[in-house]
């Protein structure tokens, strides 16, 4: 196990490795730039000149890119042209994330919570009316995109009812920050109304983020139930006349959560892509708000560390994922 | 292993979550953030901003969504007249040029101090004046505005405008500039010449501007501004993203009407109309003219500015050489159907362009009318010009919306069908507008006809005419390679050095005639009113035509 | 949406022919001794039981009457989707989107172009970004995991590891980098965006079956029998591998559709809206979605009708195709 754990760590850094070449290059060959996006129409030859110049972009890109390596192993990721200027991008990542995993462990939440109990209700009465009514919910939420129905939850709920906030993370009521997670925060300061404000606004946003990992969750868990439900092993111990929850917890549950934890797991890593539009929508100011101001004031550095780190992120809860798997699967294990 | 780390965050979320409801009734009861003084006006004025501001430190500013902020906490020498775009006495009470218009002396006003108490007099403006003159390395880059409008800095002081400052007394800064321009002392009004306590920028260490890796860090300075302002900066919450200012008690002028101040960052427009109808903002800059009516239908006021502004075509007669031709760049003029497109794109108001600057500056030609809606003689003109077939390279940029266009997309689709039906073909290109639309326009001249415009900074011609045109080496329209593109260049400039109004206006009137008539480098479209929308709640908001209002005269009403 | 778990599961139990159930040691079988004409009956049961589902039925109707509106929409159009023909009446604050009248039972958009017919002619190139999209994914996935797969060894890890990083960058935000690169955005450039995002899907998920096919019966028996390697892999193994596939397809002909407008809301769609696309219509109607929603809420529905009729078909020839459920 020990071992598996270190080589999955070992790829992890040089996937992040192989991913920061290509994204580094990658950015540089786009057309205009860091220099277009802080001059605007006032720029002049001279001015930009000036300024490619200042930046360091008027170097061979590889050593821009080997700069851009050693600084990194400093602990030094690129200084923040748009989002934060004077920033280093990491810190932008780190003050930004609790944001991201709020939402996004909310959203997985309210997806968990109601998938698995939906799911399992649905296998076991399959082909009822209640069944097939969450077969077609599950449907069309993954028909709905993302931002449509974000909209439409902000809309009725929010401007025409009032009963949520429009956007953003809390009002502005002069909360301490401490962990930058503002729920926990709130707490912890006790400053309980920065909490129930935190609270509020991650409403809407987390219920329109949910949908998807619900649809899919919900489905999967279904799946494999049903799955599950007709084979031997189970029919062996109903036949038996075994206690039906011995049954349903050890027999049924177990084996068809196999699947469930990979989907959460894959999910989990889908929330982040999710998340950036949610973000937008709700002008949430986490990972995927920061996300599209670097991208539209073309802040490389920011970028870069944004989606690296995103990167590692993802494949660390792959292998959290794989872990659990093992956990749960003694089979795996042999691998 | 997940399960036993989630579970207390699970409790957490459950018992915030319940108590929501008690947290929630006690904010009620309060009302707000601490009680002020008079009981019909709320003490706090919310402002859906568009994006982040940069710093705080004007003079590293570039972007209107930062001077928005630090034009609440510093002030220059030089002012605007409310509601105008004409400067009028701030810092700086009168000023008289010397005989040859190259030494201007300031009388400043007096007992004026710094928000942190340090003493506002002729020392200050010069230290402030020879700290922007005396950036060094990165902060030359990141000084931009001086780099653009005073040309240099000391260790080049052949290119600069500005020479030198002395402060014969307490109330007195005479400064020496090299030549004679409309320009100065106007500039001097520009938010990023702001004057700020010199002590504060010692103590900040407000000149250390570094270049690292790709990107620029400022000092504690610009986080920590002291400046002159009804306002001065309280807390810039970035995880929230919201900036609050909180009134300046060391403020020389009125105190503000509203004592707290708060930006909230909002970059997605729709939500920002959102907020307002939800009662979270108070108001908001820019809003999309297709909703100007909705937002007044619902109880919110829009003031329309005037506008300061002006969008045009830009042609390349180098990438094509057809276009050197006037009657071909006249027969294009005529083919545009401008009238139809100012009509159903842009706002009420808006009007379509006979020259590159709008009628609120000086030197503005009356006499002038925009070439009319003709395809029949457009036609003509490019049978005569035997350049029937023609092919254009047309531009517009994409992933941006500006005061003086909206939509760039869909005043591009309008022309494209005019250029059409006179027989011109048209390909279409489009760029991000940071991805290389710029660059394209500017340095890389890789369009044959493109989508521009322009903000004025301040009311002079030269800030339009010149910034267009006087560059002969290098400008967007290519004029080098036109017989007339250095006299056009010159005659800008000479007339930017007219010491006297009368003839100066006369010169740019003159300018504004043959740029229409017989130069034609393009075709300028509109000029389009910006427009500023609050609750109805909001009194005492003077919209400005630079955009640039500030906000301590308003109240909020509960 | 989780392709490899399905995969890993199918190859550990085919692995382990002892320890599992009939049905999947069936579909291996059946599909392995009939070469001549590959999984006939696997294809003719599931047709059987497909023909009376009514989710297969409501999927397919869906997907058919799609298509064929794609394919003469430019006939039954009442107008020109390019011609503002209501353009006199646009007037950006009293009028920016003229309503229904005679001839234009829907009204016009911003440009004045009749609504009804952007519609009708929007699902041509809605098909063509969905289909497009699913085949340039499939093509590239198929190479990398025919690659993977019929080769295993360190040509398998070296693909995996190019699949790795594809997978680490988060989907969307991928599409959003890709269709950012353009240097001239375009219908093409969002076509390879959305179509980027899938390749490493199909990749794993080709590379899963064929894995599982590699220690499967009738393939160890090919190879006993001297059959060269290039016909293993092309006879044997890839046609027995493509049921989860052709699956798969379905499905990410919706989540193409849905990507598109997502891209096209985030700024990033074809700029050029001459030919319509819903997704492009979608997201250019965010600006009057407040007092015009009518423009954000037709193209939406469009959408979203189908792109559930390729889920429901998806679903349920998933469903028919699943040894485990013909029972």
């Amino acid at each position: 196990m020990a071992r598996f754990i270190i080589r999955r760590l070992l790829q992890m850094v040089g996937v992040v490795f192989v991913l920061s070449l290509l994204l580094f290059f990658w950015l540089r060959s786009l057309p205009g730039g860091t220099v277009s996006a802080i001059l605007g129409e006032r720029a002049t030859p001279e001015t930009r000149a000036a300024l490619t110049k200042a930046l360091g972009l008027d170097e061979p890109i590889w050593v821009q890119y080997w700069k851009f390596l050693t600084r990194a192993l400093r602990g030094e990721f690129g200084v923040s042209t748009g989002v934060l200027p004077g920033t280093d991008a990491m810190t932008i990542f780190l003050d930004r994330l609790p944001a991201t995993i709020e939402l996004s462990f909310l959203a997985l939440l309210i997806a968990v919570v109601l998938a698995i109990p939906l799911g399992y209700v649905s296998a076991r009465r399959a082909n009822s009316p209640l069944d097939s009514g969450l077969v077609v919910v599950s449907l069309v939420g993954v028909a709905v995109p993302v931002f449509f129905l974000a909209f439409l939850l902000k809309y009725q709920l929010s401007v025409e009812h009032n009963w949520f906030p429009v956007s953003g993370r809390q009002d502005n009521i002069g909360c301490t920050r401490v962990t930058n997670f503002f729920v926990l925060d709130g707490l912890l300061t006790r400053e309980f109304d920065c909490s129930a404000s935190a609270l509020k606004h991650l409403v809407l946003p987390s219920v329109a983020l949910a949908t998807i990992p619900f649809a899919v969750i919900y489905r999967i868990t279904r799946a494999s139930v049903l799955d599950v439900l007709g084979e031997d092993y189970v029919r062996t111990a109903e036949s038996k006349g075994l206690n039906a929850r011995v049954i349903r917890g050890r027999h049924v549950l177990r084996n068809a959560l196999l699947p469930v934890v990979t989907t959460i797991g894959l999910q989990t890593g889908g929330l982040l892509a999710g998340a950036v539009l949610t973000e937008q929508v709700f002008n949430f100011g986490g990972i995927g708000n920061a996300l599209a101001v670097a991208f539209q004031r073309r802040d490389y550095p920011v970028l870069e560390v944004l989606i690296l780190a995103a990167a590692a992120i993802y494949v660390i809860i792959n292998l959290l994922v794989d872990i659990a798997y093992a956990v749960i699967d003694p089979r795996v294990r042999t691998r | 292993m997940t399960r036993k780390r989630t579970a207390p965050l699970v409790l957490l979320t459950a018992a915030a979550l319940s108590m929501t409801a008690c947290a929630q009734s006690e904010r009620d009861s309060d009302g707000g953030t601490g009680a002020s003084g008079a009981t019909n006006v709320k003490d706090t004025f919310t402002f859906g901003a568009a994006g982040a501001p940069d710093v705080f430190d004007p003079l590293y500013a570039t972007d209107g969504e930062t001077f928005r902020i630090t034009r609440q906490i510093h002030s220059g020498l030089l002012g605007i007249k409310p509601g105008t775009a004409d400067i009028q006495p701030e810092l700086a009470e009168s000023w008289t040029p010397s005989e040859d218009g190259l030494s201007w002396t300031f009388k400043l006003r007096q007992g004026v101090k710094f928000s942190d108490g340090e003493p506002f007099n002729g020392q200050a403006v010069c230290d402030n004046m020879q700290r922007m003159f005396e950036q060094k390395g990165a902060g030359q880059t990141a000084a931009e505005y001086w780099g653009y409008f005073f040309g240099s800095f000391s260790d080049d002081p052949s290119g600069s405008l500005y020479k030198s400052c002395e402060a014969p007394d307490e109330n007195t800064a005479v400064i020496d500039v090299t030549r004679t321009t409309s320009s100065f002392p106007t500039i001097l009004s520009l938010d990023s010449f702001s004057m700020q306590s010199p002590k504060a920028l010692k103590d900040g260490d407000a000149n250390n501007v570094q270049a690292q890796g790709e990107g620029f860090t400022y000092p504690a300075y610009s986080k920590a501004p002291v400046g002159i302002g009804p306002y001065k900066l309280s807390k810039y919450d970035e995880a929230n993203k919201t900036v609050t200012l909180v009134a300046n008690e060391n403020y020389y002028g009125e105190q503000p009407k509203t004592k707290t101040l708060v930006f909230k960052i909002i970059p997605d427009e729709s939500t920002r109309r959102q907020e307002l109808q939800a009662g979270s903002i108070d108001g908001y800059d820019l809003p999309n003219p297709v909703d100007w009516k909705g937002l007044e239908d619902a109880g919110n006021k829009v003031e329309v500015r005037p506008a300061f502004n002006i969008l045009y075509l830009g042609l390349n007669p180098e990438r094509n050489p057809k276009l050197k031709d006037l009657k071909v760049r006249q027969a294009i003029a005529y083919a545009l159907n401008r009238d139809q497109m100012v009509k159903t794109q842009l706002p009420e108001g808006a009007k379509v362009a006979s020259q590159f600057m709008p009628d609120t500056v000086s030197g503005y030609n009356t006499q002038l009318q925009p070439y009319a809606y003709d395809p029949e003689k457009a036609k003509s003109l490019l049978a005569e010009a035997g350049a029937e077939g023609l092919t254009l390279k047309f531009a517009f940029p994409t992933e941006v919306s500006r005061p003086y266009m909206p939509d760039p997309q869909k005043i591009h689709a309008a022309f494209t069908k005019d250029l059409e039906a006179v027989g011109i073909k048209v390909e279409q290109v489009s760029k991000p507008w940071n991805g290389g639309y710029l660059d394209d326009v500017s340095a890389n001249g890789a369009y044959d006809m493109w989508l521009l415009g322009w903000t004025g900074d301040y009311n002079a011609a030269d800030n339009f005419l010149g910034t267009f045109f006087s560059n002969l080496k290098s400008n967007d329209f290519h004029t080098s390679v036109m017989p007339w593109g250095k006299t056009l260049s010159e005659d800008l400039k000479k007339a930017d050095a007219i010491v006297d109004e009368g003839e100066r206006d006369a010169a740019y009137q003159d300018i504004n005639k043959r740029i229409a008539e017989e130069y034609l480098p393009g075709i300028p479209v509109s000029h389009s009113p910006p427009a500023l929308v609050t609750s109805d709640k909001v009194q005492g908001l003077v919209a400005s035509p630079l955009t640039a209002e500030t906000f301590d005269t308003v109240t909020v009403g509960k | 949406m989780s392709p490899t778990n399905p995969m890993n599961r199918r190859k550990d139990r085919i692995d382990d022919l002892a320890a599992t159930s009939g049905g999947t040691a069936t579909l291996v079988r059946e599909a392995g001794t009939v070469d001549e004409k590959p999984g006939v009956s696997l294809i003719a049961s599931a047709w059987k039981r497909l023909r009376r589902n009514p989710v297969f039925l409501i999927g397919a109707g869906i997907t058919l009457l799609f298509v064929v509106l794609a394919l003469v929409s430019r006939v039954i159009a009442p107008h020109d989707p390019a011609v503002g023909y209501l353009i006199d009446q646009v007037r950006p604050q009293s009028n920016p989107v003229p309503g229904p009248q005679p001839g234009f039972p829907l009204g016009a958009d911003d440009a004045g172009r009749d609504l009804l017919s952007r519609l009708i002619v929007g699902s041509q190139q809605t098909l063509i970004v969905g289909v497009f999209a699913t085949l340039f994914g499939l093509a590239g996935g198929m190479v990398l995991g025919i690659l993977a797969g019929a080769f295993g060894g360190w040509v398998d890890a070296l693909v995996m590891r190019i699949v790795d990083v594809l997978l680490s960058i988060p989907s969307l935000l991928l599409a959003f980098s890709i269709a950012a690169l353009a240097a001239r955005p375009s219908q093409l450039t969002v076509i390879i965006a959305v179509a980027a995002v899938q390749v490493p899907i199909f990749a794993r998920l080709l590379r899963g079956s064929m894995l599982a096919q590699r220690h499967s019966d009738h393939v160890l028996a090919a190879r006993a029998l001297g059959v060269t390697e290039r016909a293993v892999v092309f006879r044997h193994m890839l046609p027995n591998a493509l049921g989860p596939v052709i699956v798969q397809s379905t499905l990410v002909l919706a989540t193409s559709i849905i990507d598109a407008a997502a891209l096209s809301f985030l700024g990033l769609g074809n700029p050029n809206d001459r030919q319509p696309e819903w997704g492009q219509m979608l997201g250019k109607a965010q600006t009057y979605i407040y007092d015009y929603p009518h423009l954000a809420v037709y193209p939406a529905l469009c959408i979203i009708v189908v792109a559930l009729g390729f889920t429901l078909m998806g679903e349920s020839l998933r469903e028919a195709l699943d040894p485990k459920s013909r029972r």
